[in-house]
């Protein structure tokens, strides 16, 4: 990075973690977050998809579809959410696989489970083995995604079933006795005023999902646990310009002081956001505002 | 091998009973169960010893962080904010990775290394936090009128919070700690996949479950077996707090009682 980083074994001091901290590995550890960002800020929309669709389906008035909805929730929110992202990265592989092999090799004779083997033709790979090692680092990023928003619309699924419910009742009665049809009682009345009753669940989430990132590393993703345990490590000075003991303590501590700074924001910003929603609301809180303000 | 012979030879695989090789080759689904159902002693043994003394802890916490006394209000503040702030499989990366540097300090620090000890005070440590801002939040809404009446009563200093302060807040509490309890079950699967090693491949159910989903490629068997044990834990767990929620609301008429809701699986 800096000109006098060419020969690491001269210097000492702050020049030296300067030129140490500056490394491509580290330039690489210092992208991993932005991985993390990026992660969260593609999750939380598809999982809030996921869990209006999932939610929309629990309050359906056809049995089967509520049943699948309902199963939905309850399935994911009953087991450990990690054994969903180590179940559903492979699931999903597969399933993807298996759909383009129907697709691409129509002829394929054999079946594609033989034993302890998972074979594919090699069109319906996924990605081509062809294809460049980026390529292959995208699609397992998109996996990652698929399956935290899986796992977390359930649980956005459940909040916002409960919010959908926590709007009075009067005001639905109302708006079909002017009227509307059901979809438009939905669209126009229940789905607006949801978003009050679901906020605290959603801010909730949110405080869950950021904490769940750090499980990106058993998807397989080069994430900050990662870099940290990659960076951390004992290094020979056979092997690098930089020997040093083992620091992977040091790393994990720069994440866990990461991590906590990032609930604190989020936690000052979500306050925000419900005061804000909280205004000329006829709840608790707003009455609260009402009165503060005089 | 029969079943019968399997379970003889697996049932306590994970705490080092039984033979000593895992199975090989083809994998009967007798084998999954009875490995997978092995290893849940494991997340079992993490679940009751760390609500055991999470519980006590929590509760010295929660008082702590109720005192007027700055001096003892803060350090519970950031015990409790340190815990409940950051992720738990970081939490666990950074615990093993001190451990075994302190292993270098003093011969003391020998043991801590291994999940047994390691992890245990981890979730312990984690536990407590989240138990704690539960029965915090329990201990400010102690009805008024409840320590009205005990102050009528004569009823003061500890006795008061003996007889009616701690009940009344465990009741207010007990729903809510139940989910405590079902997550942290729950995040003992973690415990494995975050540099804890598994000595001999003695693992928890997670640990065997993925063990033989990278031996089969084939996730739809262990892992709907690993969810079928979760979801009988679950039960268990719900059940048995049940039976202490009753206790805990005997006194109360019917309308009152506060029902157990299940709000299940947040992960921390």
């Amino acid at each position: 990075m800096f000109a006098y980083c060419t020969d690491p074994s001269t210097l000492e001091g702050l020049s030296w973690l300067s030129c140490y901290l500056t490394t491509g590995k580290h330039m690489a550890f210092y992208a991993s977050f932005g991985t993390v960002l990026l992660l969260l800020a593609v999750t939380a929309p598809t999982a809030l998809m996921f869990g209006l669709g999932g939610a929309i389906a629990a309050r359906a008035p056809v049995p089967p579809i509520s049943w699948l909805g309902k199963g939905y929730i309850a399935i994911v929110r009953g087991v450990p959410d990690i054994a969903f992202f180590l179940f559903f990265v492979i699931a999903l592989d597969q399933g993807i696989e298996w759909l383009r092999h129907k697709v691409k090799c129509p002829d394929w004779e054999e079946p594609i489970r033989q034993g302890s083997d998972f074979l594919v033709c090699d069109l319906a790979k996924m990605p081509l083995n062809t294809a460049p090692q980026w390529i292959h680092e995208i699609y397992g990023f998109w996996l990652a995604v698929l399956t935290f928003a899986i796992v977390f619309g359930a649980f956005a699924a459940n909040v916002i079933f409960g919010a959908m419910k926590a709007v009075p009742h009067a005001q639905l009665e109302t708006a079909a006795a002017y009227g509307m049809s059901p979809r438009q009682v939905f669209r126009r009345v229940l789905l607006p005023q949801m978003w009050v009753y679901a906020l605290p669940g959603l801010s909730n989430l949110w405080m869950v999902l950021i904490k769940a990132t750090p499980l990106l590393f058993l998807l397989g993703v080069e994430d900050i646990v990662y870099w940290a345990r990659e960076l951390g490590g004992t290094k020979n000075a056979r092997f690098t310009d930089y020997p040093h003991g083992d620091w992977r303590m040091w790393y994990f501590l720069v994440l866990l002081v990461f991590y906590l700074g990032f609930t604190k924001v989020s936690e000052i910003v979500l306050a925000r956001i419900t005061t804000r929603l909280s205004r000329g609301q006829a709840t608790m809180a707003g009455e609260a505002l009402r009165k503060a303000e005089g | 091998m029969s079943c019968f012979e399997t379970i003889q030879a697996y049932a306590f695989r994970s705490i080092g009973f039984g033979e000593r090789l895992l199975p090989r080759g083809e994998y009967t689904l007798c084998d999954q169960f009875t490995l997978i159902g092995s290893g849940m002693l494991w997340n079992i043994y993490f679940g009751v010893v760390a609500i055991i003394f999470g519980f006590v802890f929590a509760n010295i916490l929660a008082l702590a962080k109720n005192a007027a006394n700055p001096m003892i209000r803060r350090p519970a503040e950031w015990f409790i904010f340190l815990f409940r702030g950051s992720p738990l499989f970081i939490q666990f990366f950074f615990a093993y990775f001190v451990f075994l540097n302190l292993k270098s300090v003093s011969p003391l620090f020998d043991s801590f290394t291994a999940a047994g000890v390691g992890a245990l005070i981890v979730l312990f440590l984690n536990t407590s936090a989240y138990s704690a801002e539960i029965f915090y939040g329990a201990l400010r809404s102690v009805p008024k009128n409840d320590l009205e009446a005990a102050d009528a009563y004569g009823i003061t200093g500890f006795n008061r919070f003996r007889r009616i302060v701690w009940p009344t807040m465990l009741r207010l509490a007990w729903p809510s700690y139940t989910n405590e309890a079902i997550f942290l079950f729950h995040a003992t699967t973690l415990v494995f996949f975050s540099g804890f090693p598994a000595w001999r491949q003695q693992g928890d159910a997670l640990y065997y479950a993925s063990y033989f989903a990278d031996k089969t490629f084939n996730p739809f068997v262990p892992y709907p077996i690993l969810a079928f044990y979760f979801i009988l834990l679950t039960l268990v767990v719900i059940s048995l707090f049940g039976v202490v929620n009753r206790r805990l609301n005997k006194h109360l008429p019917h309308a009152q009682k506060t029902r157990m809701r299940l709000r299940l699986n947040l992960i921390r």
